[in-house]
């Protein structure tokens, strides 16, 4: 398939296909023409959703046609530039965002599982999760969740099964290559191992969302004296994560 | 009519349906945070309510879903219904679905169970006023959101809307008489633009998806509408997830298709048919289940010009 790509998403959007598999690389490049977008259409845009490998694109079909709209996009992509676009990222830095995570089962009751699943130690798991550094990859699901990866291979672990009605909110969880951190209670599938402090969804902030796709991020494990006086609530998960007969999700 | 400027009116919630909503056109500019769109799930008739008081293009109305609600004025003002016939009635005296129609102070505004369609909208002078979330009062439960709350919450018992009268009006639009108003209730016709993984469906698949009917499925909401019918099979089942824009037909394993209304997922990785236009969105919005549609395809130019001429109806559109 010839990449890049514009695909029909509707009356007034065009799906920009950049790449067709998952990779860090390809984030600078999407951020990149994120940018570019907002540049060009001007009072045009209406809305973009970056996303692994993709950008939607939402312009407003009183102002362009689709045929407007496509040529002014394939022009934007014949002369992209990272380097020049500030592709590294929407936050305000190329600085890594640290998320502080009290590591313990009772916020996080699939760390055991993880262990067992990996044949890791605890403090491995730990080190595992908190000792890299990960790619927002795209934020959906929720406002403010962040799709993050690529986790190393030994904690890949599939989704649960059956997901939980309600994970609290700040639970730090893993499925299969991802990881993420719920911003408010929600259902969720995902295996829960820790939990943050830090608020990733907050309306009265500036920009609104802690992370945004193309930051870097890395966890770092603090105990639970420093999660609470951080903020964090230290409120036992009592939801069961539901079935261990596990397929791939 | 003369209208007291800056004197604030209020309705307030004597009984709440199932679900009563502000929405004004949607968020916008965030959906890259996993903001969803959010804003009328019927963007026809939410703009000709609007439209029928001379509002701005983007005013909050309520959006009513299978009627239940019951309002008391606290106060005099001159309202607006389009949309669905939800059996409403001002002191009991039954109101055309879609009317301009004066209440005074102590007055119930009462909406029964569904007799055509499925979500009306009550204008109001200027719109409600709320707090905007996230530049919009599009209410969004889910998310907690916006609505008259700023929390995202359907309206309850002894809530208060409360909007201000405005300034003097120009002259207000005719009222669409029976004859131009939309019939919910027959089959309903929906124009999809093809596009996304639809080469990857099988020919049998994609016959039956423009040939044959389909039903409504009760997994409907603002999130999206289910329906049911042969099942679709496609040579792709998953895919890396991506922005979804409103209308996607999304088909995952079980082969029958879901489509992505107002408050759907802003990313989604299973393959689509291509996307409903809006006004098909719109109608769709309006089926209960069990209503049959029917899917046709419709090239993108003339859907875009189609959307535009709907759009132009409304003079301060998008100003």
């Amino acid at each position: 398939m010839q990449l890049p790509r514009l695909e029909v998403a509707g009356v007034d959007a065009w799906l920009v296909r950049l790449f067709d598999r998952i990779d860090d690389a390809n984030m600078p490049w999407i951020m990149a023409l994120l940018r570019r977008c907002e540049e060009r259409f001007g009072e045009a845009l209406i809305d973009l959703v970056p996303s692994y490998t993709t950008l939607l694109v939402h312009y407003d079909p009183l102002q362009l046609t689709p045929a407007e709209a496509r040529l002014r996009l394939a022009t934007l992509l014949a002369d992209l530039d990272p380097e020049e676009d500030g592709g590294q990222g929407e936050g305000s830095s190329d600085s890594v965002k640290e998320l502080h995570v009290w590591y313990d089962d009772s916020v996080g009751p699939e760390l055991s599982l993880l262990q067992e699943h990996s044949g890791l130690s605890r403090e491995a798991v730990i080190e595992a999760h908190s000792g890299q550094e990960y790619r927002v990859f795209a934020l959906g699901f929720a406002p403010g969740f962040a799709f993050m990866g690529s986790l190393p291979e030994e904690l890949v672990l599939p989704r649960l099964d059956t997901p939980r009605k309600r994970v609290p909110a700040g639970s730090v969880a893993v499925a299969n290559r991802q990881t993420s951190a719920y911003p408010r209670i929600s259902p969720g599938g995902w295996n829960l191992i820790g939990r943050t402090s830090a608020r990733l969804f907050d309306r009265e902030r500036d920009g609104f969302s802690l992370l945004r796709v193309g930051d870097r991020v890395r966890f770092v494990a603090v105990n639970r004296d420093r999660f609470e006086q951080a903020g964090g609530d230290a409120t036992p998960v009592e939801e069961r994560g539901a079935n261990m007969s596990r397929k791939s999700s | 009519m003369t209208a007291t400027v800056g004197k604030s009116v209020q309705l307030r919630v004597e009984r709440a349906g199932p679900l009563a909503l502000l929405q004004d056109a949607g968020r916008f500019g965030v959906r890259r945070l996993g903001v969803t769109q959010g804003g009328p799930a019927d963007i026809h008739a939410w703009a000709w309510a609007n439209h029928l008081l001379g509002n701005q293009w983007g005013a909050a109305a309520l959006e009513i879903t299978f009627g239940g609600l019951s309002l008391i004025a606290e106060g005099d003002a001159r309202l607006a219904l389009a949309g669905a016939d939800l059996e409403a009635t001002l002191d009991d005296e039954p109101l055309e679905p879609w009317s301009r129609f004066d209440v005074r102070a102590g007055q119930r505004l009462r909406f029964g169970s569904p007799k055509n369609g499925l979500r009306a909208y009550l204008a109001v002078p200027g719109g409600f006023l709320a707090e905007p979330v996230l530049g919009s009062v599009a209410g969004v439960a889910r998310e907690g959101l916006g609505g008259h709350d700023g929390q995202g919450g359907k309206l309850k018992k002894d809530d208060t809307l409360i909007f201000q009268p405005g300034h003097e009006e120009g002259e207000l639009p005719e009222v669409p008489s029976a004859g131009e108003r939309p019939d919910y209730s027959r089959p309903a016709r929906l124009a999809l633009i093809p596009g996304a993984q639809i080469a990857e469906f099988d020919g049998g698949s994609l016959f039956a998806a423009f040939n044959r009917p389909w039903q409504v499925d009760d997994r409907a909401d603002r999130m999206g509408v289910r329906l049911i019918g042969p099942e679709l099979t496609c040579g792709v089942s998953s895919m890396i997830s991506e922005g979804i824009g409103l209308g996607a037909v999304q088909v995952p394993p079980d082969g029958q298709p879901i489509v992505l209304l107002n408050d759907r997922q802003t990313i989604g990785g299973y393959p689509r048919l291509g996307a409903l236009t809006p006004l098909a969105c719109a109608r769709l919005a309006q089926c209960l289940p069990g209503h049959e549609v029917r899917l046709h395809a419709q090239a993108l130019s003339s859907a875009q010009a189609e959307y535009r001429h709907f759009l132009q109806i409304f003079p301060a559109s998008r100003e």
